[in-house]
């Protein structure tokens, strides 16, 4: 079973964890799954709210990817047009 | 829901060939990590091919080197819960992901490599960073 893949013909980021910033306050880190008319769908979401007193954004992500994803949602859409940058969290680690 | 068990049998069988022992109770695993010393590696598999497709040949490759763990264990996420909850519960602050790998000295975890750390990486580049891992925590000057 070595690389074998069940989920071809997805996104390029398809089961990818990634860190969504978007162009107000909040930053989503999660696996990616896919983007459609409703946004980008993704799974397995921390959420960092630069606006409710939760520490720096930087603080989050560098945490995120030490200890993993504290994750408060199993599924969550964001908005295509509040997406201001996607990065892979293994290239912030 | 787990999967078939036919499905993932040959995930499985991958980890027992390079020498993991399952642990498929969460009795099983307090056995083997609950009053551990020495070193150990903890294998969470996975059904993903996207990270656990190159997480396994990676743990394989890794243990070709020359500096071990004394034991290696695995078990399998949303396949065997109870075991995998437990297992987690052996981590401390590492949030659960599948794959991952912990490493433990004397039960406590010393190095800890997430699924976001396996993603879209090749097999080698991921042992290499085991066995330098494995040097770090696992060598004869620890």
């Amino acid at each position: 079973m070595s690389g074998h893949v069940f989920h071809p013909g997805h996104a390029e980021l398809h089961g990818i964890t990634v860190v969504l910033e978007t162009n107000g306050p909040l930053t989503y880190v999660g696996r990616y799954d896919s983007e459609d008319e409703h946004g980008v769908h993704m799974l397995d979401v921390g959420v960092h709210d630069a606006a409710a007193g939760d520490g720096s954004k930087d603080e989050y992500v560098r945490k995120s990817a030490k200890f993993g994803i504290r994750s408060n949602h199993k599924h969550l859409v964001v908005p295509a047009a509040v997406v201001a940058k996607i990065t892979r969290l293994g290239s912030m680690a | 829901m787990p999967y078939n068990p036919a499905l993932v049998a040959p995930m499985r069988a991958e980890m027992t060939r390079m020498g993991a022992k399952e642990l498929m109770s969460a009795a099983e695993v307090d056995a083997a990590i609950g009053d551990q010393k020495g070193s150990m590696l903890v294998f969470v598999n996975s059904v993903c091919g996207c990270a656990a497709g190159n997480a396994r040949p990676a743990l394989s490759l890794a243990l070709k080197h020359s500096v071990l763990p004394q034991h290696v264990v695995t078990v399998f996420a949303g396949q065997d819960l109870d075991a995998a909850a437990r297992a987690r519960q052996y981590f401390g602050d590492y949030q659960p992901s599948s794959p991952s790998i912990a490493l433990l000295r004397d039960g406590e975890v010393v190095h800890f490599v997430h699924r976001h750390q396996i993603e879209g990486r090749v097999p080698q580049a991921i042992a290499a960073d085991l066995a330098a891992a494995f040097d770090r925590f696992f060598g004869a000057a620890v």
